[in-house]
């Protein structure tokens, strides 16, 4: 039994495969067909354009053109692609969880819990969860602040939350606090958080 | 239950010796260079918590990359390099055969720190993947094949594969032989390594989004620890204590329902870092079972090594290697016990999302897995130089602030995460949270503080001992073996 073989092929792929049944295959398919959710690709979930990228092209005509040209499904879903880019090269998901549970009153401080649904988009892939909340959960975050506040926000969450220790991303707005490219696809995404949530049977 | 290991000296190395000295201290070097870059991250990454951070104004050196310096660095750079160096002595030394070749060593070492370069350099260009543990860059753009930068997954992969060959050679001339315990642990980990690698870096990334793919990537965080940092640990307690105890591990059947739980048990793990989520509730309940069941695992092991020091307690005065093994193992018990009841709902309901994690997660990689490697150091470095340590002083300074750092960032982490959480259950404004939590980071700064010192005078001891320290006598190694 103490041989080289035992240990490649029993302990070393024998247990791992019955993990990766039990723990990937079987909630895979528990979640896939049980469900019947269905994968929305980006362009799917960029078909209508957000009230708030479209409030950020008013409110910044010249910039917002400059960065993403005119409001349309295929500017939308850059900026989307682009503002979840930075959220996961830039860590934010490491102090800003993604996803509320039914327990600790969290549906009174964020909103509904959290569903596979919700999840099941390229946004989401590899989800957002998080394991840790410095700052505050984002799963409900679309709608709660205004374009405005958010900008104020990145180029110095002190301005708008007193107490707050999130690092200052001024270096994507313009020192008058008009947001260049970068900026732009960060206020749309987190304007976004929670979208594919609203309508979702709880 | 008669005595089915013991520990014989090393028959005179015919020739060349079996073991290639030079990768082992390259693969050292490595280790703590990229150690202290590691640590001096986590360092310069707590000041951002209390309002010191001092690279505010530069996107690429932002906190959150800091952050994914600070945890890859001390798994890819640190561990990994200071598992292979261990590993490097370990394997021709119990099988006695040499591993498949010195240059391929080479080349994998400095493909392996240009990996780390990649890595790290792609952090600063927002270059991340979304997997927790598993930040080095995929190099594609998401969800396509494009290259947008260099494929540190795949490489990591090459790189995995030419370790595995290269100690597959020793084993497979071994195959005929009766295993000693080290080596079950080394084959099955590097096995696992690879199997593990692959299935977190392309599943959640390629092929199941949303909480499917969470599921896996629990199961990579928690893969990465059990199945490769645990598997390691354990085999250089095996291997380390007898040899430098001169007797054999008290219980060869107690080492025999370790490994075996542990393969079977550990796997079955991830989900418990996403409790109480859109996963599946069987799929948790199977995961805070399996937890609880590695805790008996755990006892096992840990009873196995304290026995085996039964008679020998001086041994923790008078061997350094010995009081950093058995300093890590209490902590090694203290973090797993926490572990049996943190994965409960109950305890899930306020530490999760906390820095009670934080703590626990410091604890089993610091506390516990560092002070091992420190441990395998400290006896492996004036073999390897052929130099006495420059000063049993700073050693003495590396043990204790180590100690007393953990210790403290541990107690503070803890106790930090339970007001949070508790807190954020009874609806207490954010702000209030984090200006409870502040005078806690003070002092996890300053715990961490005391760590780098620690880690400043165990480099400089190893730099001054490679270059000023008294010529190194050579003894007799021992090795322990299986009795047939």
């Amino acid at each position: 039994m103490e041989r080289l073989y035992t240990f490649v092929f029993v302990a070393g792929i024998g247990c791992f495969a019955i993990a990766f049944v039990l723990s990937m295959v079987f909630p895979w398919m528990s979640l896939g067909s049980y469900h019947g959710m269905e994968y929305q690709t980006l362009e799917e979930l960029a078909v209508e354009p957000s009230p708030e990228f479209v409030e950020l092209e008013r409110a910044h005509p010249q910039a917002f053109e400059r960065a993403f040209g005119a409001v349309s499904p295929a500017s939308y879903a850059e900026a989307l692609q682009l503002g979840r880019d930075l959220y996961v090269g830039q860590a934010c998901w490491h102090c800003h969880s993604q996803y509320v549970r039914v327990v600790s009153n969290e549906e009174q401080r964020w909103g509904p819990p959290s569903v596979a649904r919700e999840f099941q988009n390229a946004l989401q892939q590899p989800q957002l969860w998080g394991t840790r909340r410095v700052g505050p959960d984002l799963a409900r975050e679309r709608g709660r602040h205004t374009n405005d506040w958010h900008v104020a926000h990145f180029i110095r969450p002190k301005n708008v939350s007193p107490y707050s220790i999130m690092p200052s991303y001024a270096y994507y707005f313009e020192a008058d606090g008009t947001p260049r490219k970068d900026g732009f696809a960060l206020v749309t995404f987190v304007q976004w958080l929670g979208t594919t949530a609203e309508g979702v049977d709880q | 239950m008669t005595a089915v290991s013991k520990v014989r000296a090393l028959p005179p190395a015919d020739g060349r010796p079996v073991v290639s000295y030079r990768l082992v201290r390259w693969h050292l070097i490595a280790a703590g260079i990229n150690l202290l870059i590691a640590m001096s991250a986590g360092f310069v990454y707590a000041l951002q918590y209390v309002g010191y951070y001092p690279f505010g104004a530069s996107e690429a050196l932002s906190p959150g990359h800091i952050r994914l310096f600070h945890t890859n660095l001390v798994a890819y750079g640190w561990l990994v390099n200071g598992f292979t160096a261990m590993t490097y002595y370990a394997v021709p030394r119990l099988t006695g055969y040499r591993v498949w070749s010195e240059k391929v060593g080479l080349l994998i070492f400095w493909a392996w720190q240009t990996i780390l370069a990649a890595m790290a350099a792609g952090f600063l260009y927002n270059r991340a993947q979304a997997i927790e543990w598993g930040e080095t860059p995929t190099g594609f753009r998401p969800g396509t094949f494009e290259l947008d930068w260099i494929p540190v997954d795949l490489l990591v992969v090459v790189g995995a594969v030419l370790l595995i060959a290269q100690f597959a050679v020793p084993l497979y001339k071994a195959r005929d032989q009766k295993l000693y315990v080290t080596l079950w642990y080394f084959t099955a980990g590097y096995v696992w390594l690879a199997l593990t690698y692959l299935m977190g870096n392309i599943i959640p990334e390629w092929v199941l989004p949303g909480a499917a793919g969470a599921a896996v990537t629990g199961l990579f965080i928690h893969d990465l620890v059990g199945l490769y940092v645990t598997p390691m640990g354990w085999g250089l307690m095996y291997f380390f204590v007898p040899l430098i105890l001169r007797k054999p591990i008290w219980s060869h059947s107690l080492s025999v329902i370790g490994f075996w739980a542990l393969a079977f048990f550990y796997p079955l793990n991830g989900v418990h870092h996403f409790l109480i989520s859109p996963i599946p509730d069987y799929v948790e309940f199977g995961a805070i079972t399996t937890t609880i069941a590695i805790e008996v695992v755990v006892t096992t092991v840990v009873v196995n090594f304290f026995m085996t020091l039964r008679g020998k307690f001086g041994a923790l005065r008078t061997s350094m290697a010995i009081r950093w093994f058995y300093v890590g193992a209490v902590m090694y018990f203290i973090t797993c016990l926490q572990c049996a009841f943190q994965v409960t709902w109950l305890f899930q309901k306020v530490i999760h999302f906390t820095d009670w994690v934080v703590g626990h997660a410091h604890m089993i990689m610091y506390g516990t897995f560092t002070f091992w490697l420190f441990g395998v150091i400290d006896w492996l470095w004036p073999r390897i130089v052929k130099r006495e340590w420059y000063s049993s002083r700073l050693r003495g300074w590396h043990f204790w602030l180590s100690v007393l750092g953990i210790a403290i960032m541990f107690i503070d982490l803890t106790i930090a995460g339970l007001i949070h959480g508790f807190m954020q259950r009874e609806l207490n404004p954010w702000s209030d949270i984090i200006q409870a939590s502040i005078p806690f980071w003070w002092v996890r700064t300053f715990a961490g503080g005391l760590i780098v010192g620690g880690l400043l005078c165990a480099l400089y001891n190893m730099w001054m001992t490679a270059r000023d320290g008294a010529e190194y006598v050579e003894e007799p190694h021992y090795v322990p073996v299986s009795a047939d």
